[in-house]
């Protein structure tokens, strides 16, 4: 990865008396996934139309390819592809009319070929239909192919598989998956954490229109939830009781099935193998499970806050 | 921080692209386009062809001579202007070329000013908006690609109107004045001088509420009020200036020129990255 492509500093925003972000940071280097996440409201949309100077700060420090977009909007535009929250589609187009537009914004030859974005997609067969009669997953997948039709350095994704069944959310998120393979850098925002799991290189959360935590999933998941977790499981469940008091087992849980296991380290997964060992278990399961991002998030949100009940509410739009 | 963003050189195929789109879209809406043609069949058709055809047809009767009387509070510069050597001849001349006239204002207005009103606001509505704000052009781009698509139907349905027009005209009252005699070289001034100047007046002022206002209705109403006077204004300047000279219609178009410059670029500077997305109202 290389320098940041989008660098926010200290960014404040506000609509009348809600602040939408207030002194907000982010850095998204060259050729990563970062994804902003919190809850609705938290300024996530904001922060996007920030990023490529369709909105302008009230304050702070705002480079995109390490240009102001108040002063360079146009040539940063011309590099972003983004993914609204909502298709933001002419329903009374076809979605051939649709791409060609877009192509023509950004300079594209009027008979450039938009097939292959449409193909990428998997929307190719309905791009002479208005786009007025396409479902919400034809739009999202339509909406996609025009971000990317100009090949953007940087994609910009509000959610990009809000409404759409699990199968299409997979296919779009294994689609950004391999953009950002090729070296695009990506800035996704959602609430939906499973998304973000596996995709994301940094994370950043949102609160109150500030980033309250930001880093990658590892350092995340080692900081907000430092205990290796363990599932274990043997013939006879009753000897699993013994690691409940075995060195470096910070707490332990068994409702009639496997237990589950909290060690200070993952250097304890041995000594409890030779424990239960020791102890005549026959192990037919040992799984060391990795805390998902909705954990980490979680974990983050529930912190305690100076003058918070702990919620974690958010604010702002 | 909230600074404007910089503005570059205007580029013309960006302009071409929004106009097109918008265009290409009220091609698609047949709920729109027909009333269009409806309105301009009826001004520019039905009614002239009707009354002309009616006052050819009665001949010499009492109600065309009194009317023909009535062509004496004309101007002297008028009136040594219509042509026919009959009552009806006369009546259908003063018709076809002087109260005819103002319909070539009346519908480029009422259809521009429908396109105008909705342009911008649609776009927010919609939620295109956020589609034009995040695009690499500039605010004046879109302006003037609005601009564009709201002018066009208004005045080429004016044109072809204007065209069939000419063809009744000539046909009806032709025969009764000495052969085809229209348009008459005040109805080139009206329909390439006068007119588009008093549609991008009324063009500047309605994108402005366009930009402006919540929604479509909201810009649809304060439109036809921003219109309706500049409906009547239109009528007795076109009329006045048709009952002198050429001369009054070429200053008449000359200062509507002038006022529709000065309030395209004041128009321009109402477009807004922030009210594409619906958010400078909370700005």
């Amino acid at each position: 990865m290389g320098g940041p492509v989008v660098e926010l500093r200290a960014v404040r925003r506000r609509f009348g008396d809600v602040v939408a972000l207030d002194g907000f940071d982010l850095s998204a280097p060259a050729g990563s996934v970062t994804v902003l996440v919190g809850p609705n409201g938290a300024g996530k949309t904001t922060a996007l139309r920030i990023v490529t100077g369709a909105l302008a700060p009230d304050a702070g420090e705002v480079r995109t390819f390490g240009l102001d977009p108040a002063v360079d909007g146009e040539e940063i535009r011309r590099r972003c592809g983004v993914v609204s929250a909502k298709p933001a589609l002419y329903d009374r187009l076809s979605g051939r009319d649709n791409l060609r537009y877009s192509a023509r914004l950004h300079g594209l030859d009027r008979h450039a070929d938009v097939g292959w974005a449409a193909a990428r997609f998997g929307i190719e067969h309905a791009l002479d239909q208005l786009v007025g009669g396409y479902s919400t997953g034809m739009k999202t997948r339509l909406a996609l192919a025009r971000a990317v039709l100009h090949r953007p350095d940087l994609l910009l994704l509000d959610e990009p598989t809000s409404g759409l069944d699990p199968e299409s959310a997979h296919a779009v998120l294994a689609l950004i998956r391999s953009m950002a393979a090729e070296g695009s850098t990506v800035v996704l925002c959602t609430h939906l954490l499973l998304e973000a799991d596996g995709l994301a290189d940094n994370v950043v959360v949102l609160e109150d229109g500030a980033a309250a935590v930001a880093g990658s999933p590892g350092d995340l998941a080692r900081a907000w939830l430092p205990d290796t977790v363990l599932r274990v499981d043997a013939e006879d469940r009753a000897v699993l009781d013994t690691l409940a008091t075995a060195p470096g087992v910070l707490a332990y849980e068994r409702d009639g099935g496997p237990a589950t296991l909290s060690l200070d380290g993952p250097e304890r997964v041995p000594d409890v193998v030779a424990a239960l060992v020791a102890a005549g278990a026959r192990v037919t399961r040992l799984e060391p499970r990795t805390p998902s991002l909705e954990d980490v998030y979680l974990a983050i949100r529930r912190r305690p806050r100076p003058g918070g009940d702990g919620t974690g509410a958010g604010a702002g739009s | 921080m909230k600074t404007a963003p910089a503005e570059r050189s205007l580029r013309l195929d960006r302009i071409v692209a929004i106009a097109g789109t918008d265009l290409r879209q009220l091609r698609q809406a047949r709920d729109f386009w027909m009333p269009m043609v409806l309105l301009g069949g009826i001004f520019f058709v039905f009614v002239p062809a009707l009354l002309l055809g009616v006052i050819s047809a009665a001949g010499e009767i009492e109600a065309v001579r009194q009317f023909s009387q009535t062509l004496e509070v004309l101007p002297q510069a008028a009136q040594e202007q219509i042509r026919g050597d009959t009552d009806a001849g006369r009546t259908s001349y003063a018709l076809a070329v002087y109260l005819f006239a103002p319909l070539a204002v009346v519908v480029p207005l009422t259809i521009s000013t429908a396109v105008g009103a909705s342009t911008i606001v649609g776009e927010r509505e919609r939620g295109t908006g956020e589609f034009l704000a995040h695009a690499p052009v500039s605010v004046r781009e879109i302006y003037l690609g609005k601009l564009a698509a709201s002018l066009l139907p208004g005045y080429v349905t004016t044109l072809v109107g204007f065209a069939v027009y000419s063809v009744i005209v000539n046909t009806i009252v032709g025969p009764e004045v000495g052969g085809w005699f229209f348009p008459t070289p005040d109805w080139w001034l009206l329909m390439f001088w006068v007119v588009p100047p008093f549609l991008a007046i009324t063009l500047s002022v309605v994108l402005r509420l366009s930009a402006r206002v919540r929604s479509t209705a909201a810009a649809q109403q304060a439109s036809g009020l921003v219109s309706l006077p500049l409906i009547l204004l239109a009528y007795g300047q076109a009329t006045g200036a048709l009952f002198g000279t050429g001369a009054s219609a070429v200053v008449v178009g000359a200062v509507a020129w002038l006022l529709a410059v000065l309030g395209l670029v004041r128009g321009a500077s109402s477009v807004a990255r922030a009210r594409l997305l619906g958010v400078a109202d909370e700005s």
